[in-house]
């Protein structure tokens, strides 16, 4: 362990040539599928919560192969931090505009004050919506937790 | 959908489950709780519960495993005890 450790430090690990390139053939089609999954999720298995967790699944699988260094070249921390804010903002803030116009918590069909559509269309878009922000949410936070974890919390070397 | 195949597949659960508590070495009782991880997905999907079968299929193998191992690296790879 101690001799994983230290080449771990010294960067000699992992440091090849097939696990980069296939990292960067599979990274962009985990991310698409995870867009996918959330933008199916109010009518195929799947949602917010299991697509949010595939794109940090992407970013992470990145800073396993690289270091941690390079995944933030690709996706910084400040970034991150936005991304989950807004994401959390996107939640309660379409919950509580329901509550404002009318409805109640989370009742979409209220929405048709804004919008003049079907009540059951903004159900129906309502979910998606939500589950925008739930997936931004759900990403944020596992890659922070990835990133403290691995990093014992300084963020300067990974794995 | 047939009881065998849950069968088979939960002795095979039981068994990961087993082998997770009685491993000395922490990154091998990581690894085996992945293997439980997606056992369990597999049982949630034959028994129709795709969606939960997706959960532990992104959450249970993919993310806490990475996790897991990363916590393992930062403390000692030896159980003590």
């Amino acid at each position: 362990m101690k001799h994983l450790q230290e080449k771990a430090a010294l960067r000699e690990f992992g440091d090849n040539q097939i696990i980069r390139v296939s990292t960067r053939i599979m990274v962009p089609f985990i991310q698409l599928f995870g867009l996918y999954v959330i933008a199916h999720g109010h009518v195929s298995p799947g949602g917010g919560f299991q697509g949010g967790v595939l794109l940090g699944a992407s970013y992470i699988l990145l800073a396993l192969a690289f270091d941690l260094k390079t995944s933030f070249k690709n996706f910084s921390e400040s970034m991150n931090g936005i991304l989950g804010n807004v994401g959390a903002l996107i939640y309660v803030g379409t919950a509580v505009l329901c509550a404002l116009v009318g409805g109640l918590f989370l009742d979409y069909s209220a929405l048709t004050a804004l919008l003049p559509i079907d009540p059951i269309q903004w159900r129906y878009l309502g979910v998606f919506i939500v589950e925008v922000g739930v997936g931004l949410a759900v990403m944020s936070i596992m890659l922070s937790l990835y990133w403290d974890l691995s990093s014992g919390g300084d963020m300067d070397e990974g794995l | 959908m047939t009881w065998q195949l849950d069968l088979l597949i939960l002795a095979l659960v039981l068994i990961c489950a087993v082998a997770t508590i009685m491993a000395r070495d922490l990154l091998g009782a990581a690894v085996i709780f992945g293997v439980y991880s997606f056992l369990m997905c597999l049982l949630w999907a034959e028994m129709g519960a795709v969606d939960v079968a997706f959960t532990e299929a992104t959450v249970g193998a993919g993310i806490s495993t990475v996790l897991f191992i990363a916590a393992v690296l930062r403390t000692s790879r030896r159980c003590k005890d």
